[in-house]
């Protein structure tokens, strides 16, 4: 069949892409080579998954497979102008920033000043090379045992991102920003940042991350998580994708909780043409607890896809998950969670919730939970909704002199003000507030009135 | 300043109202009575704009203009206010925002200036103390979790501030017990003035002990079979509506005309 010679094509491209890394790698570690060398050769063997897989049902990567994708070499740093630095760093915000641009490390761009004693905050590749004893152990660990192919592509591939070692008992306070900004300037674009949060026990952060374009060319950002929180370590994390329409998003978030440890996640989904998401989260100490929340806000054609897993393998946690989705236009929104509690996770505590909210005729929203219970003594419950503006509601706020538009606008401020609400950065929740405020209504003019 | 002729509507496919007459002048208050399925409800929502009630003939003016062809928010602005029977939950939406926005769309309406939050918070303390409204719910979710004598209170206490010039209060007693009852009528008596009417819908005589009505009139069957001033209301609750519905069983039902 065509599609299937097709694929086999875009397969050898993407394998030719993985060797030329590996061969034009400086002197790189040898154990680092041996991490690429497995993962590209995983995925050689596995490809690009098809929509006959069950996970990827709803998402075809055909566009990523077939894409004549390039990593672009770093733009200058003036690219990014002050005003969309501002922007995209949610100015007057004064936190840690580290920029990438189309994947690389700008250090003229970044700013790790307020960090206590013994914490780490770096570049990946600059890890690598200057730490390795503190990435080697972790990089790769968690996620790569996924067996997603997407995941593979970015070991092999992988460029650079954020790296973050916080020592046992440290406490980081402001939020450290990660942003990744994709130029793509004429050529199709692509990226494979990879992020490690290492926390020891005890330890404490908040970390954003962040992922933008700035112009209209078409790229691929293709991105991977690594959360290890030891023992009593809390981790914040809020992933923000405000990429073009232009752009492909794939990511990996892959968590794992140590005792009483506490990990939250928020992944807001406002841009990107071809979006898909995976959370996992892995309850691996007794007495863990997990926060899944998550919002997209589409239009237009966009297509988001949020698969989560959180997987229960220890006595007495809590997990809580919550994703919203807003769609307008011709866009998909999709959630796919799965939580399971393994037998040995007794007393588990796990509550999920997807709700969807059409705004127009032809947007779509797919919801599908799956619970997979092993253990007896547990409460788990789960709810999915897909519905449109009530018209009681509206009519109530017509009728005391909101015009039609404003009253929209308001009730869908209304649905995601509590998804808002739980992220905790606040100049990241405001700086969202703006954004989507100003952004939603773009058929609803927000301030008539107020 | 309200005129409603031979006004039919439908709703769910079914014909509700069958040809209503009324007149409302500035100052009166005027309360419609009747049995349950009547169509009082049906009447209130065809005043506010409501789309799922069909209008199939006949015409309402509101100060002279053809009020069925505003928006809901137009009439909202020109001065129409209906307190619901049933209030909505809003979650998200707290009770001030959405006063300050409906306030403000009125004044802009109007050419007025808009408030600033100063002048609103004013505005607010001044007539939140018509219903002894109690603050901690303006800063909650509108109506989220109140009871329903507080969702009540806060359809006067909006209407209170809105300022309309017709009101319309569509059972706004049913299910009060007998102390929200007396707050919310003392809240709208002390609205009463010469240049605002109010249709008081009720299905029970005892709000109209509290709001003593200009006129009464009767709706059965979508049709107002009869109507009088404030002893009509007395009769009725001594004689039960089966006493209409029996004049209106027999041969000539006597047309009625405010």
């Amino acid at each position: 069949m065509s599609t299937e010679k097709t694929s086999r094509a875009g397969r050898d491209r993407w394998i030719a892409a993985c060797a030329r890394v590996r061969n034009d790698a400086p002197a790189g570690t040898a154990w680092m080579d041996g991490l690429r060398t497995r993962a590209a050769a995983r995925f050689a063997d596995v490809g690009f998954p098809t929509t006959r897989d069950e996970a990827w049902r709803c998402t075809s990567l055909q566009p990523v497979e077939n894409g004549r994708f390039e990593a672009h070499p770093a733009p200058r740093p003036e690219a990014l102008t002050p005003d969309l630095f501002q922007q995209l760093t949610f100015e007057p915000w004064d936190c840690n920033h580290l920029v990438f641009l189309n994947g690389r490390y700008a250090p003229s761009l970044s700013r790790a000043a307020h960090l206590p004693a013994g914490v780490r905050l770096t570049s990946l590749a600059e890890a690598v090379v200057e730490e390795p004893g503190l990435v080697e152990p972790h990089l790769g660990r968690l996620a790569d045992a996924r067996a997603r192919s997407v995941t593979d592509l970015n070991t092999a591939l992988m460029s650079d991102g954020l790296f973050l070692h916080v020592p046992r008992g440290t406490v980081v306070q402001e939020p450290i920003h990660a942003l990744f900004v994709s130029m793509a300037n004429g050529a199709p674009a692509m990226s494979h940042p990879r992020n490690l949060l290492v926390l020891e026990e005890g330890a404490q952060a908040s970390v954003v991350e962040s992922y933008a374009g700035i112009d209209g060319g078409a790229y691929l950002t293709n991105t991977v998580t690594e959360i290890a929180a030891a023992d009593n370590a809390v981790v914040d994390h809020v992933r923000l994708v405000r990429e073009t329409g232009a752009a492909i998003h794939l990511s990996h978030l892959e968590a794992r909780l140590g005792r009483s440890a506490g990990v939250s996640s928020h992944v807001v989904s406002l841009g990107g043409g071809l979006v898909r998401h995976d959370v996992n989260a892995v309850l691996d100490g007794e007495g863990a607890e997990c926060t899944l929340n998550g919002l997209y806000v589409l239009d237009g054609a966009q297509h988001v896809d949020n698969h989560t897993l959180i997987d229960h393998a220890r006595p007495n946690g809590t997990s809580r998950e919550l994703y919203k989705g807003v769609l307008d236009g011709r866009s998909r929104g999709i959630f796919d969670g799965t939580i399971i509690v393994r037998p040995d996770a007794q007393k588990s505590d796990a509550r999920q919730v997807n709700r969807n909210l059409l705004l127009s005729e032809d947007s779509l929203a797919d919801s599908k939970p799956t619970l997979e219970i092993h253990a007896d003594d547990v409460k788990c419950s789960h709810a999915a909704t897909i519905g449109q503006i009530e018209e009681n509601a509206l009519f109530y706020l017509r009728s005391r002199g909101l015009s039609e538009e404003m009253a929209r606008s308001l009730l869908v401020q209304a649905f995601v003000s509590d998804i808002l609400g739980r992220i905790r950065i606040g100049p990241v929740r405001a700086g969202l507030e703006c954004l989507l405020f100003t952004r939603l209504p773009r058929h609803h003019p927000p301030r008539e009135t107020a | 300043m309200l005129e409603i002729r031979n006004l039919k509507a439908k709703a769910g496919g079914k014909e509700i109202l069958k040809g209503i007459d009324l007149t409302v002048k500035a100052g009166e208050v005027h309360a419609i009575m009747g049995p349950n399925g009547s169509g009082k409800s049906t009447l209130a929502h065809v005043l506010a704009g409501r789309e799922t009630v069909e209008v199939t003939g006949g015409e309402v003016l509101y100060d002279g203009r053809n009020l069925l062809e505003m928006a809901p928010e137009i009439r909202a602005r020109e001065g129409v206010f209906l307190a619901f029977q049933y209030p909505v939950e809003i979650p998200g939406v707290s009770n001030m925002y959405l006063l300050k926005a409906a306030v403000n769309a009125v004044r802009k309406h109007r050419g007025e200036q808009e408030y600033d939050a100063m002048e609103f918070l004013a505005l607010v303390k001044e007539r939140m103390k018509l219903v002894e409204m109690d603050q901690a719910l303006l800063n909650r979710a509108v109506n989220e979790g109140f009871s329903g004598g507080e969702k009540k209170r806060n359809e006067v206490f909006q209407m209170a501030v809105l300022d309309p010039r017709l009101c319309v209060l569509d059972e706004t007693d049913s299910g009060l017990d007998i102390d929200a009852l007396r707050i919310v009528a003392g809240g709208v008596n002390a609205l009463r003035g010469p240049r605002r009417a109010m249709i008081v819908i009720t299905h029970y005589q005892r709000l109209l002990s509290y709001i003593v009505p200009d006129r009464v009139h009767v709706l059965a069957q979508g049709r107002i079979v009869k109507s009088g001033g404030k002893e009509l209301a007395l009769r009725l609750e001594e004689k039960g509506y089966a006493w209409i519905e029996g004049q209106i069983a027999g041969p000539a039902a006597p047309a009625a005309g405010a």
